[in-house]
């Protein structure tokens, strides 16, 4: 991928010592059907995000990031489901606010973008409407002025022509010209966190470096703090300051960009890493997958749920659960981590 | 825009002149044919002959059939012989199409005004004792029979309670002056508000008995496609941004939800007419759907043939709105 050319670092210090934006405290998230066990779907997660700062939430489907970000955005179903813990945003527990209080702070001062940007649009509406009406709500300006700042904001995101395209409705776009109309509306109100869920899972690959390349570059400029939530490790490289990574619902490990790619420590980081194919590797070697699936999970209270796909699993694993403890400046849930350095 | 519009319409003139020709050769495979119809069985076949070459029977189909559609677009069907004997048809006609476009409207227009707010309604509160009741409310209008719904309408509100006249469309007592055909109108332009008045209070019931099935379809078409619209990207999407409820409720559900009810609508509209057969007559009514009845029983056939061919174009003129209303709900449609 392109992005991993540039490792231009968004992280300088003096943003790091800031307050953090987002404090997420023990967040859990149960899943309640009717006549089914309950499904903890996030299982007490915690991480930080500092104003400006891009944070990675990665995992394999169903690990839990996207329900993480909904929880936070307030976005999911009222029924069938219990949200836990604390989601603090600038000292403001989010889950405690009434529905219309949240509603003021979303597209305003916390936006997302997600994985489908053709039905993520609303098809009868003209995408220059769809921009301009956050405006209107959220800074109460007049249908005129919003459209103007509607067709700034298609510019600002690469959008070519964008007097015409501002009457274009979604289906006249192309898929990459689409996911920039969704970044438009969400940094419409220059939102200080912006959470974006498999931004580029459903675009061409030389589109998907397009659009992370613009992201970047937005968040930089506006100081935007960013959750990025993907599988893609491609697109941490490129793009996040800190990457969490996610297992059946828990962090398994925490570290800046650098020592994680440079060292992974927890063995599903590495798995992850040794099963992207490599150029240098000759012909004929075979990938690494990690071997088995969700499915095999171990339950957390009792075990490793990672143990049963784990190369380096050890008696202790399934029996007992490891905590996230701290170890050089990395957060790490294992008994028996990966030693060798890449 | 208007490109599609002009599409339409001449799809539209294509069905009208099929459905003549459908209808011209229908009544040629009459039993005995058009003569036979006329003069009965037992005429000589000298007064047939003379009949055949008076009407054209003797040249070439496509010739009669020229003439045919040369009549009919002038309106000329040939006398009535049944409902209102030696009144030509088309006038029959078109003394009583006002009344039933009257009855119509207002049957459409309960529906559409109860049907999908009570749909949205019941769908945003799935599962709750007022979407659990609409529903069955729903199931009952489809089931029970228009005619036994009008009857019970009739005796319980206006033979029993007494609340609202019982047949006909206007008290004969009010002499209320004729402009349009349609009385509630009528009485508005000539500012005879009492007859107005009166003419409306004999629209209730049997608009209300019309009204039963089209409610029942939109509410539910209503509510179950609200029930997709909601889980769409979209909709959550609008949540991400903070939307105002109103705005989401229009601009982003009911405008997307709407587009298969639309289509009901359409098609409802149409179908009225068989309701229409049974509840003017129950309501003594005199609409087309009474004469409908008339004719079919006395073999009236040019009276017949105009409220097919009228029946048809209304059919027509309203999918006509439908795909226009869709286009400009639907921007996909618009510039396919």
């Amino acid at each position: 991928m392109s992005q991993t050319t540039s490792y231009a670092s968004t992280s300088d210090a003096a943003r790091h010592g800031d307050e953090p934006l987002l404090q997420v405290r023990d967040l859990k998230v149960t899943f309640k059907r009717q006549g089914e066990e309950p499904f903890v779907a996030v299982d007490g997660i915690d991480f930080d995000v500092r104003p400006g700062q891009t944070v990675g939430l990665v995992g394999e489907s169903g690990c839990g990031k996207s329900v993480t970000s909904l929880a936070i955005m307030g976005l999911l179903p009222k029924r069938g489901n219990r949200v836990e813990g604390e989601v603090l945003f600038n000292g403001t527990d989010l889950l405690k606010l009434s529905d219309s209080d949240m509603r003021d702070r979303r597209g305003q001062e916390l936006a997302m973008i997600f994985q489908d940007p053709l039905s993520s649009l609303n098809p009868v509406v003209p995408v220059g409407l769809q921009v301009a009406e956050v405006l209107e709500r959220h800074k109460g300006m007049s249908r005129k002025a919003a459209m103007v700042v509607a067709r700034e904001m298609l510019d600002k995101v690469g959008i070519p022509d964008p007097d015409r395209r501002l009457k274009d409705y979604p289906h006249q776009m192309s898929g990459g010209m689409r996911q920039r109309a969704l970044i438009a509306i969400a940094l419409a109100c220059e939102p200080r966190l912006l959470i974006a869920d498999e931004p580029t899972t459903a675009l061409d690959v030389t589109i998907q470096a397009q659009i992370l390349t613009l992201l970047k570059d937005l968040v930089r400029e506006t100081g935007t703090a960013l959750i990025m939530i993907t599988h893609d490790l491609g697109v941490v490289a490129g793009l996040c300051d800190e990457v969490n990574v996610l297992y059946a619902g828990r962090i398994v490990e925490r570290a800046e960009r650098h020592p994680l790619f440079e060292q992974p420590r927890h063995p599903y980081t590495n798995g992850l890493l040794e099963s992207i194919p490599k150029l240098e590797v000759g012909r004929g070697e075979r990938l690494n997958p990690i071997p088995g699936s969700v499915a095999d999970n171990l339950p957390w209270t009792s075990a490793c749920a990672f143990a049963p796909r784990c190369l380096n699993a050890l008696e202790v694993c399934r029996e007992q659960t490891p905590q996230l403890e701290m170890d050089f400046g990395r957060a790490l849930r294992c008994f028996n981590p990966v030693e060798v350095a890449r | 825009m208007l490109r599609f519009i002009v599409r339409r319409l001449i799809q539209m003139a294509g069905v009208v002149v099929v459905l003549s020709l459908l209808l011209f050769l229908w009544f040629k495979a009459l039993p005995g044919g058009t003569v036979s119809a006329m003069l009965g069985e037992r005429a000589t076949p000298e007064r047939r002959r003379e009949l055949e070459q008076a009407l054209g029977l003797d040249q070439p189909l496509w010739v009669q059939y020229w003439n045919y559609i040369k009549r009919v677009a002038t309106g000329n069907f040939g006398p009535s012989n049944g409902v209102l004997p030696g009144r030509d048809a088309f006038e029959v006609f078109l003394s009583r199409f006002p009344a039933t476009i009257e009855l119509a409207t207002l049957a459409i227009l309960i529906a559409v005004l109860i049907g999908i707010p009570l749909g949205y309604f019941a769908a945003r509160r799935r599962d709750s004792w007022i979407d659990n009741l609409s529903v069955m409310g729903s199931l009952v209008g489809v089931a029970v029979p228009v005619f036994f719904l009008a009857f019970m309408l009739k005796h319980w509100f206006a033979v029993e309670l007494n609340w609202l006249p019982v047949s006909g469309r206007q008290d004969p007592t009010m002499d209320a002056t004729r402009v349009t055909g349609f009385f509630v109108l009528d009485g508005i332009l000539t500012q005879e508000w009492d007859a107005a008045w009166d003419a409306l209070k004999h629209l209730i019931l049997p608009a209300l008995a019309l009204a039963s099935i089209p409610f029942a379809v939109i509410f539910r078409i209503t509510r179950a496609s609200v029930l997709d619209v909601v889980e769409e990207d979209y909709v959550r999407t609008a949540n991400a941004k903070g939307l105002t409820s109103r705005i989401i409720r229009g601009r982003h559900i009911l405008r997307n939800a709407l587009l298969p009810v639309v289509t009901t609508i359409g098609l409802q509209t149409g179908a009225l007419l068989a309701g229409a057969v049974l509840t003017e007559r129950v309501f003594s009514y005199t609409g087309i759907g009474q004469a409908l009845a008339i004719a079919i029983e006395v073999k009236d056939y040019p009276v017949l043939q105009v409220l097919i061919m009228a029946a048809a174009a209304v059919y027509v003129v309203v999918n006509l709105l439908v795909d226009i209303t869709y286009a400009i709900i639907d921007p996909r449609i618009r510039t396919r």
